[in-house]
């Protein structure tokens, strides 16, 4: 069979299984936007802008574990995607990226929408390649796809010359069956004596502690971890990547840790003996001070990247390994061994950490005349039965979303954790709707983050995404405003979103339906009417209370045990006092 | 400390960009970076000496491993080794005295003139980095003009290979 360049790239999808291919079209992409349009295959999505064809081909990666497609134009086409490149790169999304590029010929000639995308793509990408053959076009998809999905995934960008994709010039194709890259190899099976060495240390933790990351969610092992927890019944936390790989109403886990954990997850942090950390990378936010982090404690570390281990906290047993692999030969060892965990000890580590816990950390203020933006998440759950996909933008919004939903499962809740890019919310909701129409798909923003992509609200109506948009308006970029009350003593330098737009018009000359709500009392009935909206995208503007804050919260270059907590709550101001 | 690593990379554009381009992001010292294709063409081979502590040395030789066309790696400085240095070194030497003194230190050095002028004299040096450092310290009374050094290459001492 032979094919023109474009139609080559458009077939290699196909043959890939590609659903979804998110892009804008232009001038070095037309010849495949040509090929494209005369099949039927792969559905293409045209986004309002190329940032939003890449969050949502991310979002669609994170909720289905299918790598999300791409195709934008050269030079700006390029540039205006490098954003939701790096932020699925920052958190392991498996994604591939098709840009235009200028003929060979023109290359670095500074010809017309000429951008080296190769070059500014190359710190942010798994991997990326330039075609320069034709023939070596289908063979280069493959590679894409495959180091895409595979070992730790990361998006990958293929650069394709406007002259490769003529339609003049035609190839015999053929797309390959597998790959094999002697420079590239990742290690999925872990170290049988390294998972032995694990499994002993762990059944000698009078105070264990389980840290699960991303690496869980990604690596589909919820199930496992699932199982491994409940075999040793020991406490769990999860990063906020790792939030849903262990229910939220598990009595086991005991929330988010890190700079706005509860204050069970970090206290049992800073007091365990053996932690084992799982498919999570030890992060800045999650870590806090390097020094005093979990002080007591052997740590165990599995993670598929073995540039992960060690870099920022010198592990005691490395384990490098796919998760779900690893985590299947633990609980065949806890199954089939001999030693049980320290049952009397694990009780007594139970009873301090019920202890903690009963300090409701999370609590706030119920009886505001105001809306509490954690009493819209907690109704939220409570209205989508805590069954919905949740993407969010970044900023108070996004913690308050982490904290308060309850994910009981894996791959529902969709944010930028790495890169905390703003403007990811909408379009990340659009591929999740995509892949997933008849789930119910929510949009938690604030009215700072819901204006970087709100061009996409077109999109939306284009392809009937009736996503709903629930953005907690405090007329502040709220995150910020809290550190300059914390920091910069009150001075709030620019964090007050002036001249906004009125929403409820915004959204209807979109076409899709908008709500404004100002009151406690109305929250629940019209989130309520919004939710019964099956067909139609609703933006729901709810007006919050200005001056609440996100707490728990550990200042930077505080330890686990020194957070700050909310008035509300039983704490002092200084737990670790208290403690001792 | 300073280290050396051995990298077989593939022989592709924008490889070399890869490997400096990871040393720059993550701010990792680099003091030299070498690199020619193998006697197969298909690879390169890279030598790069970085400084820095054992931790830092350890993220270096993972990151490079992560690179997709890093194929194989080898920490030259965890074992014996032997280094190679190429040094080009341009001097005046105007006086008959002066030509003849540099001769009898070239000697000692086993280096070699590879060109001169009446007032010129160009040397070929290949020795480790510290005995290039040694002969230019031994250089009194001569103007340099010019030092091309190569970087340094190595390789392991015995049995030992890099290859895929």
């Amino acid at each position: 069979m032979e094919l023109s360049g474009g139609e080559i790239l458009i077939r290699c999808l196909k043959d890939e299984g590609v659903e979804y291919l998110f892009g804008y079209p232009g001038g070095a992409v037309l010849h495949i936007y040509d090929a494209l349009y005369q099949q039927k295959d792969v559905k293409h999505i045209l986004v309002r802008h190329e940032q939003a064809a890449t969050h949502a081909a991310d979002g669609y990666a994170r909720a289905t574990g299918q790598p999300g497609v791409v195709l934008v134009t050269s030079g700006p086409g390029a540039t205006n995607a490098v954003t939701g490149i790096a932020t699925a790169y920052m958190d392991s999304i498996p994604m591939v990226v098709i840009t235009g590029q200028v003929a060979t010929a023109n290359i670095g000639s500074d010809a017309f929408q000429e951008v080296d995308a190769v070059g500014i793509t190359r710190p942010c990408v798994k991997h990326n390649f330039l075609v320069k053959d034709i023939n070596k076009l289908a063979e280069t998809v493959k590679k894409a796809f495959y180091v895409a999905t595979t070992g730790r995934p990361g998006p990958v960008v293929i650069d394709v010359p406007k002259d490769i994709t003529d339609p003049a010039i035609k190839v015999s194709y053929h797309y390959p069956d597998d790959v094999i890259m002697r420079s590239y190899q990742p290690t999925l099976k872990g170290h049988p004596g390294q998972i032995k060495r694990a499994v002993d240390l762990l059944l000698t933790a009078k105070k264990p502690m389980i840290y699960t990351g991303g690496g869980v969610v990604l690596g589909r092992a919820s199930e496992e971890l699932r199982s491994f927890a409940k075999a040793l019944n020991y406490p769990v936390t999860t990063t906020l990547m790792g939030l849903g790989s262990m229910p939220a109403d598990d009595p086991q886990f005991l929330g988010m840790l890190g700079m706005h954990g509860t204050y069970e997850s970090n206290m049992a942090m800073h007091g365990c003996d053996v932690l084992i950390a799982i498919g999570a990378r030890f992060d800045d936010r999650v870590t806090g001070k390097i020094a005093e982090f979990c002080p007591h404690a052997k740590i165990i570390h599995i993670d598929i990247d073995p540039s992960s281990i060690s870099k920022t906290i010198t592990v005691d047993i490395p384990i490098v390994g796919d998760v779900a692999s690893v985590l299947q030969e633990m609980n065949h060892l806890l199954q089939t061994g001999k030693k049980q965990p320290k049952a009397k000890d694990i009780d007594a580590w139970w009873k301090t950490i019920n202890g903690w816990r009963s300090k409701n950390c999370m609590t706030y203020d119920h009886h505001s005349d105001k809306i509490k933006p954690q009493a819209a998440i907690e109704l939220l759950h409570e209205i989508t039965g805590g069954d919905a996909y949740v993407t969010s933008d970044v900023g108070q919004h996004q913690m308050w979303a982490a904290q308060y939903y309850g994910f009981n499962k894996p791959n529902r809740w969709i944010n930028s954790g790495g890169l905390g890019t703003m403007g990811f919310g909408l379009p990340a909701a659009m591929g999740v709707q995509l892949a997933y129409p008849e789930e119910t798909v929510v949009c938690v923003t604030g009215e700072g983050s819901i204006q970087m992509c709100i061009q996409e609200l077109s999109t939306c109506l284009q392809y009937g995404l009736p996503i709903k948009i629930i953005a907690l308006n405090n007329r502040y970029l709220g995150m910020v405003r809290q550190w300059q009350e914390f920091f910069y003593e009150n001075r709030y330098s620019h964090s007050y979103m002036e001249s906004l737009p009125d929403f409820v018009k915004l959204t209807e000359s979109y076409g899709h339906v908008g709500m404004r709500v100002e009151r406690p009392e109305d929250l629940k009935p019209m989130m309520e009417k919004a939710f019964a909206m099956k067909d139609r995208l609703v933006f729901m503007d709810i007006v919050t209370d200005q001056t609440e804050n996100v707490y728990p919260m550990i200042m930077a270059g505080k330890a686990h045990n020194e957070m700050h907590m909310s008035p509300n709550c039983e704490l002092p101001q200084s737990p670790e006092r208290e403690l001792s | 400390m300073r280290h050396i690593i051995s990298i077989l990379i593939e022989n592709e554009a924008g490889a070399l960009s890869r490997v400096a381009g990871l040393f720059s992001a993550r701010a990792y010292n680099i003091e030299s970076l070498t690199v020619a294709p193998t006697e197969d063409p298909s690879l390169s081979r890279m030598t790069i000496v970085s400084n820095g502590t054992d931790r830092i040395i350890e993220q270096i030789t993972k990151q490079l491993n992560k690179l997709i066309d890093v194929v194989t790696l080898l920490e030259l400085t965890d074992g014996p080794y032997i280094e190679r240095e190429m040094m080009l070194l341009k001097v005046t030497a105007t006086t008959e005295e002066s030509q003849q003194q540099l001769r009898r230190l070239l000697e000692v050095f086993e280096g070699h003139l590879i060109d001169h002028t009446s007032t010129t004299m160009t040397i070929q040096l290949t020795e480790t980095g510290e005995q290039l450092d040694s002969f230019i310290a031994a250089l009194t009374g001569y103007e340099i003009l010019e030092t091309v050094r190569s970087g340094l290459s190595g390789i392991a001492r015995g049995d030992k290979y890099l290859k895929v």
